[in-house]
């Protein structure tokens, strides 16, 4: 947890002086994380997760790469509002990064990263409502791919 | 097209295999070449428009947002409505009587008593003046008029009021700002507040700052208002958005804009 926590800030960090922006107004600091309970984030579904097509959501439908640059190299335009998820596999347990994807508010009620498992969000657009953004089995592939990112 | 340095920076640092972060338009808020385009922390989104778009708003023969003020100028001095009466009629000269107009909209009317958007104050003078049907949302004259009264305030600082009458109004709009929507589970603050500057795949996040409308987009392919922009945002989150003229999109286009007192009017902007 620790680790992960020193990471996330030096992941944040970085992208800033990265970006050449270091000097520019102050931005997000890295998020201070709000304690959950992992037991209560066991597997959504009982198939197992299937990686190969967690790496296919994660690259399309779940538009993760909008946000992180991950080990899609033959996606263009990766994002880099969140940290990286290179090695995101040997930072968190299976039940942090499905928590992570299904609602990260609970672990950082200001985030802007989508709830990709929550149905009874605000102000939907016709047609999408009460449908979450990614299915059950969607999620367990993801957090399969995510866990073989070490 | 743009090239991966930023990628390559990023691969290196990290020793990791090569993945493509776009790299960032020049900026350097020191050089006295952009000083027009910022306020204190506050960037108009020009400063993150890539060199090639700067360009084509830089040049009014090359900007394609002229053509909509040309169209407005014709329609200033044309007779309209029941009324028998122009714009000019009533208002003279367009460059002395609109100067600064276009720095203080949306605003509050007390003979509406309700916050107008210049485009809709527009259409209040065409309705009750002149006589004339109000003019359509997005329709060539509309978007016309609305760049050639606001073009006569180029360069001028917004400076829309948010106390006395416009206060709830200003209220409602800050809330709205910062609430979640859509399927994205989002608001404009998490994107043009906290995380400007960065990138969402192809978008550099900008402040967000409505200081160029009405403006031309290359996506749009068109000019539009910032009515139609803010409603663009709430489709790109997936959210329902709320109707042209609605309290909702208006109030959000005050509180928009109120971020951008300071920054000066760019209408016509060209803008990805
Ligand atoms: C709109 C932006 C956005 C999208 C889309 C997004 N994320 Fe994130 N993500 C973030 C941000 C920002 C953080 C940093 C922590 C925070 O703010 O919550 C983060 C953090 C994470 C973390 C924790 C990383 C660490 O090292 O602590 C994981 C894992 C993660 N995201 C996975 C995903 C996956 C998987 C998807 C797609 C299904 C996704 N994200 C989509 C913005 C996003
Ligand atoms: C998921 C990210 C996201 C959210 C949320 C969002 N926007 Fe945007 N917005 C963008 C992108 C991308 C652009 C185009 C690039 C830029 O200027 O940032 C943009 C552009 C704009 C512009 C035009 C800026 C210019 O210089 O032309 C305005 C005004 C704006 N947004 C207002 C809003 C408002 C108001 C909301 C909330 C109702 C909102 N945005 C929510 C992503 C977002």
């Amino acid at each position: 947890m620790q680790t992960s926590i020193t990471r996330l800030a030096l992941a944040a960090v970085l992208a800033v002086a990265l970006a050449g922006l270091a000097e520019a107004a102050p931005r997000k600091k890295a998020p201070e994380r709000g304690y959950f309970d992992v037991s209560r984030m066991a597997p959504l579904t009982d198939q197992k997760g299937d990686p190969a097509n967690g790496r296919k959501v994660a690259a399309t439908k779940g538009l993760c790469v909008s946000c992180h640059v991950m080990p899609i190299p033959e996606q263009p335009d990766h994002g880099d509002v969140g940290p990286d998820l290179a090695g995101v596999g040997s930072r968190m347990q299976p039940p942090e990064l499905r928590m992570r994807i299904v609602d990260p508010k609970v672990l950082y009620a200001d985030t802007i990263m989508p709830s990709f498992y929550k149905s009874d969000l605000n102000r939907v657009k016709k047609g999408l409502e009460g449908k979450p953004f990614l299915t059950a089995q969607e999620v367990e592939d993801v957090v399969a791919y995510l866990a073989t990112l070490k | 097209m743009r090239k991966t340095i930023l990628a390559a920076v990023i691969a290196a640092v990290a020793g990791g295999a090569a993945v493509p972060v776009l790299a960032d338009p020049p900026f350097d808020a020191k050089d006295p070449k952009y000083a027009p385009y910022i306020a204190g922390e506050k960037r108009s989104g020009y400063t993150f428009a890539e060199p090639e778009t700067r360009a084509m708003q830089d040049d009014d023969f090359s900007n394609p947002g002229f053509l909509w003020v040309e169209e407005g100028k014709k329609m200033w001095s044309k007779v309209d409505g029941k009324a028998g009466k122009a714009c000019k009629d009533c208002h003279g000269d367009a460059e002395k009587s609109m100067k600064g107009v276009g720095t203080v909209y949306p605003r509050f009317d007390p003979h509406a008593n309700a916050l107008l958007t210049l485009e809709q104050k527009i259409n209040q003078c065409r309705t009750e003046r002149m006589e004339a049907q109000p003019l359509k949302f997005d329709s060539k004259p509309y978007n016309a008029i609305a760049t050639f009264v606001k073009h006569q305030s180029f360069g001028m600082p917004f400076a829309v009021q948010t106390d006395g009458p416009v206060a709830p109004y200003f209220d409602m709009g800050r809330r709205l700002y910062y609430e979640r929507r859509g399927m994205s589970d989002v608001a404009c603050k998490h994107c043009h507040e906290d995380y400007w500057g960065m990138h969402m795949r192809t978008e550099l996040l900008s402040q967000g700052m409505p200081n160029g409308f009405p403006q031309y987009r290359l996506k749009w392919q068109t000019l539009g208002t910032a009515q139609k922009r803010i409603r663009g945002c709430f489709e790109e989150v997936r959210a329902e958005p709320y109707p042209v003229d609605s309290l909702e999109n208006t109030v959000l286009e005050l509180y928009a804009t109120w971020r951008a007192n300071g920054l000066r009017v760019e209408s016509p902007a060209v803008r990805k």
